[in-house]
């Protein structure tokens, strides 16, 4: 059996920031792994350790500077890794879902896969979309906002739980083979061991060009376009307490004892 | 002229209010170039769920009668044949746990692009253009797209809910649903979050987020709650990293609370978190950013590191 994570590397903004155009300044930017896909990769691995004959793939889309982030999948665990990039997506400002699910269903008909991890969404731009979207493209089953699964690999059904709104949870058997989009809490992902981190320098990234993966540049070419970026207008108006934090904490007492706290 | 289908969402028996506010999007959209309004209603009592979405601004609602709850093949096969049929412009879908699980695959299947999570959509011309946030909030930007084939998910409570009656065209829409083509089977249905304690029924919470770093820091808002004689409880990263039990959590996913008193500890105010708790009479925030969104609708501040603050505060009510 075979496991697909697709893993991202997203830019996290500092709390002061400066936006330059329609993007925020490359200065104010920090490259972490995708918060969501790192539970993603956790499930990936689990799985292979829990059954027999896993093979677990991590694949990216992403420049050079990406190869950091898929290193740390290698590291906790999965077996080989590709990454998708190519010199005519440097200049892409999005890469919306449309894109994207079509440089992974090309890279779904190369590995093919019985099973696709995805993270719920992208802690930068935030669509929560490709792993359905792809699902439909490669016609696998799917199933969004997994917080629990029970894989039978014999009877090839997955048994999900679904993360509904208000503490309720859809469960639900999905055949394989599927496309799941793995919700932050489903486990508790590992931290990189030092020998995990040793293996996985030897562990395979895999390059892939849109060529390799017989696509053409305008895939990339979106209908979206980000016509303009700001920070929203702060609607604040709580009173601040300033002072020591002695100070500040003796008036926000006053106004909790006001308020019959504490009493 | 554009024509606008939009997509209501009910669950175990009852519509969800999202499906109130798809109308007002909806109709604002159709209104501003003449079109018309679509509603579809799909699976469970849907001539109940029609007679409650019969509201101003929608002109004809399709009902599909298959099965009681969502089912996302279903969903998607419906709505990608009722869009053959109606031929609009625009598809909306709610942004909510269900409508990420049909979306996207209507979407990829109709050639549509896909425009998530909206918190302001206007159409003018043949260009849509919907407000996003990126960077979990911390901008937000403008993005256009061609109107003629778009599928746009709209955030729940940014619109008001329509509630004057209208009076729509109701249709029963003859869908051939493959049953081959449903590969999944939701068996039911769990609630979570049950235990010991409900915090709900607190009149005082005192909440801690991702500032608190660490679970051995987490005794330290255990003895802000104790000096306060009030509940704890906590945002979605404490739960995930099992620190604290899952009927502890404030949010969309979890509980959604009305205290007297929200004192919210290193929580910087994410829209899933703020949906579960801007219901509170009064909200304190401790946090040191003084951008975080939770200053927002705090009714007090201190910007501040939670590690002095605290224990400053635990002191002033153990006098």
């Amino acid at each position: 059996m075979k496991v697909l994570v697709t893993v991202k590397e997203v830019a996290a903004v500092e709390d002061e920031f400066e936006i330059d155009g329609t993007a925020i300044d490359e200065a104010y930017l920090e490259y972490d792994l995708n918060e969501w896909d790192d539970y993603a990769i956790e499930e990936g691995v689990q799985i292979a350790e829990s059954e027999d004959d896993v093979e677990v793939v991590s694949v990216t889309i992403g420049p050079e500077r990406a190869e950091e982030t898929i290193r740390m999948a290698l590291a906790k665990g999965a077996d080989r890794a590709i990454r998708v990039w190519d010199d005519s997506l440097e200049d892409a400002e999005l890469l919306d879902v449309e894109a994207k699910t079509k440089m992974l269903e090309a890279v779904v008909e190369d590995e093919d896969p019985d099973l696709v991890l995805s993270g719920v969404q992208a802690d930068d731009d935030g669509f929560g979309a490709t792993g359905v979207s792809l699902a439909d493209a490669i016609d696998f089953e799917w199933a969004a906002v997994v917080n629990e699964l029970d894989l039978s690999v014999d009877e090839r059904v997955a048994g999900v739980h679904r993360e509904l709104e208000g503490g309720v949870e859809e469960l639900t058997d999905v055949e394989l083979p599927a496309v799941l989009t793995i919700q932050t809490g489903i486990n508790e992902p590992r931290y990189a061991s030092l020998r995990g981190i040793r293996q996985a320098q030897r562990k395979e990234i895999k390059p892939m060009t849109l060529d390799d993966l017989g696509l053409s540049a305008d895939v990339a070419e979106s209908n979206l376009e980000i016509v303009d970026m700001y920070e929203p207008e702060s609607e604040s108006d709580a009173e601040l307490f300033e002072g020591s934090p002695e100070e500040e904490a003796a008036q926000l007492a006053g106004v909790l004892r006001d308020g019959g706290v504490g009493q | 002229m554009s024509d606008v289908l939009a997509v209501a969402e009910h669950r175990r028996g009852e519509l969800r209010d999202v499906s109130y506010e798809l109308v007002t999007v909806g109709s604002q959209l159709a209104d501003a170039t003449g079109g018309d309004l679509h509603l579809a209603v799909i699976s469970g009592d849907v001539d109940e769920y029609a007679d409650s979405l019969n509201l101003e601004g929608v002109d004809t609602i399709h009902t599909v009668e298959y099965g009681e709850e969502f089912n996302h093949d279903v969903y998607a096969q419906v709505v990608e044949q009722l869009y053959d049929a109606v031929g609009p412009q625009v598809l909306l879908t709610p942004n909510s746990v269900n409508g990420l699980d049909y979306g996207p695959a209507v979407a990829n299947s109709l050639g549509l692009t896909y425009v998530s999570d909206a918190v302001d959509v206007s159409l003018e011309d043949s260009t849509l253009t919907a407000t996003r946030e990126m960077y979990s909030g911390k901008v937000e930007t403008t993005t256009e797209v061609d109107a003629d084939a778009v599928a746009v998910s709209i955030r729940g409570a940014e619109w008001p809910a329509t509630e004057a009656r209208g009076d729509a065209a109701i249709e029963a829409f003859d869908a051939d649903v493959d049953e081959s083509a449903v590969k999944s089977t939701v068996k039911g249905f769990e609630e979570v979050g049950g235990g010991d304690v409900d915090i709900t029924e607190a009149d005082v919470l005192v909440s801690v987020g991702r500032g608190i770093e660490e679970e051995e820091n987490l005794d330290l808002v255990r003895d802000l709650a104790d000096a306060l004689d009030a509940t704890l409880s906590s945002s979605r990263p404490i739960v995930d990293n099992g620190w604290l039990p899952k009927n502890r959590q404030v949010g969309q996913s979890g509980k959604v609370v009305t205290p007297e008193f929200y004192i919210a500890i290193g929580i910087s105010g994410a829209v899933q978190h703020v949906a579960g708790m801007k219901g509170a009479e009064n909200i304190v925030a401790i946090n040191t950013d003084p951008n975080a969104p939770i200053y927002d609708i705090a009714d007090y501040g201190i910007v501040d590191d939670l590690f002095d603050v605290v224990p400053a505060l635990i002191e002033e009510f153990e006098d």
